[in-house]
């Protein structure tokens, strides 16, 4: 504001040379230039102080103490509770190694799935037919609704014995008793089938826009060089939605490795706890168990073991783009 | 009720876990501070002179029972103009992790109510008072309670809550379909033989007479009352050690499963559906809550009856809990709120009544064998269960240990592993949690 005002005093003075005003006008941008970006990013940095980095470093400190907060005495144990995750002796041991598998089994057969599935909803969406607005509400639907809503809903739905699921598979005549809550394979089943309908919305929302990035006259020129319709989906679409996949796949990871409320509302974790991903696990040893410590020593090593995937991700698309 | 309850639970829990990362360091954040002693002040809940006070109380009464509370909460604050009690009310699950944050942020309530088995995990963690002088000077002792509930309230030979009521286990049983399989409707099995033999006569009339849920509701707490009606228990005497793979649990482990093996529940029941079937006449029997007779109320089409637990094994037992009154320790002691939170407890305890109204069992004998309570059918039928109820242990830290012990009746209710190997695993990994606990909490 200042600076605005001193520009115009200077003009209303004695009426400089334009030149003068203008040197004048820039020095003070200058001034203000260097500060500038800062100005911008500032409040981004302050959230990220607060929420990120903070809670990261005050989370390696509780990884090296047996952190209850509400007991007096927090001793610092080293890596103890990093130790305790690869001993096999320990108490938690089994239980954490089984969630890792939980939680690998479900990203593994999601991510496909929620790749491919979203991609094939934009495709047909981005196409013009009557009714088009209609059905990319219908498609995007489920994922307005929160995990609790889908999680209790799908519950009721997938009973092995009470469930409309299987009633009407029963109908049609095939196997009526598909437990499809409390055994695996099936409950695998039931946990990604939920997912990707509950989320292939969203991916199909981002692929919706970056298929409309695409110039159409590439799309053209490949049809005058007799194109066909896969050869165009294969080297105008697919290169033309790179940096797009990459976001997808990069999130969609992301978010299946995180998953946790499908499975602690749909199988609750049944049988036993094969289905008991990393994060449910972690929330019960911190909050329901009053360990941070431990709860913080998982956090880091899930949160190392993803940074490595997300790697993995970046260079599989960048290795594709030289 | 506690159907719905658990649901939301569970909702909540999953808000929960959505913040998990950021609660864990603001959790961090929050700094113990354990310098408050025992809530002295007041003469102990008799009468209170002081000035105004404003009393916070908290509480997980999500149901039915939370307006009943809150009735008998306006009857308290009319009856004494110098005492204001607020009441919150928040899921159990979300409640309990909320609590120790809020109290020694200074944010929390004056007055909890806290489930038995939450007492020493909380009085161990500093987070609520000793309430002995309040037992003193009321003059409550044992013989004004059920000895089992009373006991509860006390960890390392300090009293830390006083008892409201007690919610056990019941028998359900649906009278229509009793009386389709020719069974006597009023007549409910009470011993081993008749129920087996009533379940004989249901499988003729083409019934799966008691569906075996895998989940901790109400599979696991059948499981759990029956280990005691064999003879056994989950821990042995001072909870050092785990003891549900002992004889008396497999024994109890195998009478369950066997019920799907011989066709009286199906395989793979899911959450609730033993008590849906119930309701829609799929089920005969089924043992679930006391807080399900006011959810079954809301079903004037649904034939049913309660009663205590048939007895399986050697000797009658039935799971239970029961709520608390505790105080909560605060950063600033002002004793005039800690005096009048002792008469406002004292004053809910005598007119417990009304509380049984909202499907509990009221902790006070006196008023347990009022007319007015025998009045009420359905509750009062489970009121015997006191005399030999299974109450959790007061041991902090055992959450998680039980949480292990309902995991393993999952792998055997749903065949994934046989009852022995089950229990054995699971008490091999109890024994370890068992060892942290007393490694964290000393003793």
């Amino acid at each position: 504001m200042a600076d605005v005002i001193e520009v115009g005093a200077a003009r209303d003075d004695a009426p400089p040379p334009a030149a003068s005003a203008a040197r004048r006008g820039a020095k003070s941008a200058n001034r203000v230039g260097r500060a500038t970006p800062y100005l911008f990013l500032a409040p981004y940095l302050v959230l990220f102080t607060v929420f990120g980095l903070l809670p990261i470093v005050l989370g390696i400190y509780l990884s090296v103490h047996q952190w209850d907060f509400q007991l007096p005495n927090r001793p610092f144990v080293g890596l103890d509770n990093y130790k305790e995750l690869f001993s096999s002796d320990s108490a938690v041991f089994g239980d954490w190694w089984q969630s890792v598998r939980a939680t690998a089994i479900f990203t593994v057969i999601s991510v496909p799935l929620l790749m491919v599935v979203p991609l094939g909803l934009a495709l047909l969406l981005n196409r013009s037919f009557p009714g088009r607005t209609f059905f990319r509400a219908v498609y995007f639907a489920p994922y307005v609704l929160g995990v609790a809503v889908i999680g209790l809903l799908w519950r009721f739905l997938l009973d092995a014995n009470l469930g409309l699921v299987n009633r009407l598979l029963g109908v049609v005549g095939l196997p009526a008793d598909t437990p499809w809550v409390t055994d695996v394979p099936w409950a695998w089943v039931s946990l990604v089938g939920v997912t990707v309908w509950w989320t292939s919305g969203f991916n199909a929302v981002i692929y919706l826009a970056g298929l409309q990035d695409i110039s159409p006259e590439l799309y053209e020129a490949a049809r005058v060089d007799g194109a066909t319709a896969w050869e165009r989906f294969r080297h105008v679409t697919l290169p033309g939605l790179r940096p797009v996949l990459l976001f997808v796949m990069t999130t969609t990871v992301l978010a299946s490795a995180n998953v946790f409320g499908q499975s602690f509302l749909i199988t609750q974790g049944a049988p036993g706890t094969e289905t008991r991903t990393v994060v449910w696990y972690i929330v019960e040893q911190g909050l329901r168990n009053n360990d941070a410590g431990r709860a913080a020593a998982m956090s880091i090593v899930f949160a190392l073991m993803l940074a490595v995937v997300s790697l993995a991700n970046f260079r599989l698309f960048r290795y594709r783009e030289d | 009720m506690i159907h719905n309850e658990m649901s939301r639970r569970r909702l909540l829990g999953l808000g929960l876990g959505l913040g998990a990362a950021a609660t864990l360091t603001l959790a961090g954040c929050g700094g113990g501070d354990d310098s408050s002693g025992p809530a002295a002040g007041g003469n102990g809940g008799k009468d209170y002179t002081g000035p105004k006070v404003d009393l916070k109380l908290w509480n997980g009464f999500t149901g039915g029972d939370g307006e009943i509370f809150k009735t008998l909460v306006n009857q308290f604050n009319s009856e004494h103009q110098n005492i204001a009690v607020s009441v919150a009310t928040y899921q159990w699950e979300d409640y309990y992790n909320k609590l120790p944050s809020a109290a020694s942020s200074g944010n929390g309530p004056d007055i909890a109510v806290m489930h038995m088995d939450q007492l020493a995990t909380f009085a161990a963690r500093g987070v609520i008072s000793e309430l002995d002088d309040v037992a003193k000077t009321l003059q409550l002792t044992e013989a004004d309670f059920a000895p089992t509930v009373w006991q509860g309230g006390i960890y390392n030979n300090k009293r830390y809550g006083i008892p409201l009521d007690m919610h056990p286990l019941g028998f359900y049983y649906n009278k229509s379909v009793m009386e389709k399989a020719g069974l006597d409707p009023n007549k409910p099995p009470t011993t081993r033989d008749d129920f087996t033999a009533a379940l004989t006569e249901l499988k003729k009339s083409g019934v799966q007479g008691f569906w075996i849920s895998p989940f901790q509701f109400t599979g696991g707490m059948s499981f759990y009352s029956l280990i005691y009606q064999f003879g056994g228990s989950l821990f042995d005497a001072e909870v050092s050690k785990a003891t549900f793979n002992a004889d008396p649990a497999i024994e109890a482990c195998t009478w369950m499963v066997d019920m799907i093996k011989q066709g009286h529940s199906p395989a793979n029941v899911g959450q609730d559906a033993e008590y849906l079937a119930l309701k829609s006449g799929k089920n005969a029997f089924t043992f679930n809550g006391i807080w399900q007779i006011n959810d079954l109320k809301k079903s004037p089409d649904v034939q049913w009856g309660v009663a205590p637990l048939p007895q399986i094994g050697s000797k009658p037992a039935a799971w239970a809990n029961s709520h608390n009154f505790t105080i909560v320790k605060q950063r600033a002691n002002n004793a005039n709120k800690v005096s009048a939170s002792k008469v406002f407890i004292n004053w809910l305890s005598q007119h417990s009544l009304d509380w049984a109204k909202g499907g509990q069992v009221p902790a006070r004998k006196a008023v347990r064998e009022s007319a007015e309570f025998k009045a009420l059918a359905e509750v009062s039928a489970l009121a015997p269960e006191l005399d030999y109820a299974a109450f959790p242990p007061a041991t902090p830290g055992l959450g998680e240990v039980i949480t292990t012990f309902y995991n393993s009746f999952n792998e055997a209710a749903l065949g994934k592993k046989s009852p022995k190997q089950a229990l054995d695993d699971g008490v091999a990994k109890a024994n370890k949690q068992l060892e942290d606990n007393r490694k964290k909490y000393g003793s």
